[in-house]
């Protein structure tokens, strides 16, 4: 199991982002992380990853664990061998290498492997096998998605972080990434997924947690927090009262209902 | 024409050298978005060295044992001087190799001693006659050898592990740490790189002349050789060198009639002027790519 405890990371040593925030990624299940922007979702997944350093960050308190070993201290390139694979936010793909060389390099944390995960990545993401030798920079939105969580999942990792994963995708591409996602956990890798869109997340989840302003403020299971009215208002988009509430009969200071304030 | 052709081949000779340099420039600008100023000091340092080696064990091994020697030293001065300064300005990093090549050399210069130096190279002035044009066998040499070493080097960056992490990181540094690329590793890999190829370049720049302590002053000719092939080019450089030793053993050699108020110096200018020239008209350089990106 992958844990955070009451872990706190601070940017270039004043803008705090996490406040004591406490996360369980148990084997082979779907956590979703919701929240609005700016709640430290990807500053939780940079944490996890290692990639914190990069953005100038640090943690200043608390710590991870992967089962019960403290894991906070290692480097990206360690973090990757242990089976944690941080898919970022904006698909980050190799734009000038083929999509097959931008597999090779996800093989980079387990190349003994890399032959057996090439053939599950392919199985898994067809699309890609006909694009294999083409410049990835000229794969559709929805291919390049493809192309990350491929190439993530190319040194087999335990865990995959997925950052906005529907970011910027046409609805019907998003509904074949949640399907991939739930395949790739089927098989095994547990995910935490950070998404925005929430309808997504919740409907593939086991467990859920929201944030807000660094903190944790909701933390059940998913089916839980689909039914809850004010999950369902403030992230879901679907109105309290009646079927639909037009913004122009939202009162304003019940537009944004606050748990931690 | 006969006297063309022999220019371009000594400007294919030099050329090469230029190239092995700018090779060395354009990887570790690839891998630390810095360019590095201690190319010419690891230039020199190699020459001196293959020159005290090559009575001891022979050219051959001399030439393979000593640019080993300047790829490890390279890969200490990256650990102890460079790899603490990432993270800061690329600005500071660029006078700090600065620092680096001043140090390199002096210490490298200290081993040429008063007698002249040769590096004991098996080429000296020979020539051979090629349907009429006399070409020196040094530039042969140092020109077959560029192009063994820029094939292993292509080969390296597209078919191997590492390699392929070295592009990677120099695309996007964050997502490569993220597939767990060491990018410490990747550095240190792109400095012993850039110092081997640096030392092979000293080793044929010297080739057929006695080492003295301004060797290194060729090894400036590397900056715009890359600016014109592109910064971020491979190709561009090799290219570059050898478009740019070319024009300038040509006009070096036409200078009397061409340039005739310059005297001997035009041969100098060249480089800039061709730098200037294409940058004119493509400001990237020859080969510096353009970002690929689907609109």
């Amino acid at each position: 199991m992958l844990a955070v405890n009451n872990l706190e990371v601070v940017y270039d040593d004043v803008v705090v982002a996490l406040r004591g925030v406490s996360i369980e990624v148990p084997d082979g299940r779907i956590v979703a992380l919701l929240g609005a922007n700016g709640a430290g979702k990807s500053s939780l997944l940079r944490s996890l990853s290692g990639l914190l350093d990069v953005h100038h960050g640090e943690i200043r308190k608390g710590g991870i664990t992967l089962d019960g070993e403290s894991v906070d201290s290692l480097r990206p390139a360690q973090l990757a061998k242990r089976g944690i694979k941080h898919v970022l936010e904006g698909r980050r793909i190799f734009k000038e290498l083929t999509v097959e060389e931008n597999l090779r390099v996800g093989a980079h944390a387990a190349p003994r492997d890399a032959g057996d995960n090439m053939t599950r990545v392919f199985d898994l993401f067809p699309r890609l096998v006909e694009r294999r030798q083409q410049t990835a920079g000229y794969l559709s939105g929805g291919e390049q998605q493809m192309l990350a969580i491929g190439r993530a999942l190319m040194s087999g990792p335990r865990y995959l972080l997925l950052d906005e994963p529907s970011l910027g995708l046409a609805p019907r591409v998003v509904g074949q990434i949640r399907d991939i996602i739930v395949e790739i956990n089927s098989q095994g890798t547990g995910v935490l997924l950070v998404e925005q869109n929430a309808t997504m997340a919740l409907s593939i989840a086991h467990h859920g947690y929201v944030m807000e302003t660094g903190r944790v403020v909701m933390d059940r299971p998913a089916s839980e927090l689909l039914a809850d009215d004010d999950v369902r208002e403030f992230y879901l988009g679907i109105g309290g009262d009646e079927e639909r509430t037009s913004f122009r009969d939202v009162k304003h200071y019940r537009r944004r209902k606050r748990w931690a304030s | 024409m006969t006297e063309l052709l022999t220019a371009v081949s000594i400007g294919a000779g030099n050329g090469s050298v230029y190239a092995l340099l700018a090779l060395g420039f354009v990887i570790i600008y690839k891998a630390m978005s810095v360019i590095s100023f201690a190319q010419p000091a690891f230039m020199l340092s190699g020459a001196v060295l293959v020159s005290h080696l090559s009575p001891r064990m022979g050219f051959v091994a001399a030439v393979v044992v000593g640019t080993i020697a300047i790829a490890v030293v390279a890969l200490v001065v990256e650990r102890v001087a460079v790899r603490p300064m990432v993270g800061k300005a690329v600005f500071v990093i660029a006078i700090i190799t600065i620092g680096i090549d001043i140090v390199v050399r002096v210490v490298a210069g200290a081993f040429v001693g008063v007698d002249p130096r040769t590096i004991g190279d098996p080429w000296g002035l020979d020539v051979t006659t090629i349907g009429g044009v006399q070409v020196q066998h040094r530039h042969i040499a140092a020109f077959v050898v560029t192009g063994l070493v820029v094939a292993l080097l292509f080969a390296f960056f597209r078919f191997t592990r590492m390699g392929l992490a070295m592009r990677a990181t120099a695309l996007d540094q964050e997502a490569a740490m993220a597939q767990g690329v060491d990018v410490g590793r990747v550095f240190a890999v792109s400095w012993a790189l850039a110092g081997a190829l640096a030392a092979i370049a000293g080793v044929f720049a010297s080739a057929g002349n006695p080492i003295d302590q301004n060797l290194w002053i060729i090894a400036l000719t590397a900056l715009p050789v890359i600016i014109l092939g592109g910064l971020d080019s491979l190709g561009g450089a090799v290219l570059g060198g050898l478009v740019i030793g070319i024009v300038q053993a040509v006009v070096s050699t036409y200078h009397s009639t061409w340039f005739p108020f310059l005297d001997t110096n035009s041969g100098a200018i060249v480089p800039y002027v061709l730098m200037l020239l294409v940058l004119l008209v493509r400001p990237q350089g020859l080969f510096g790519t353009k970002e690929v990106e689907r609109v």
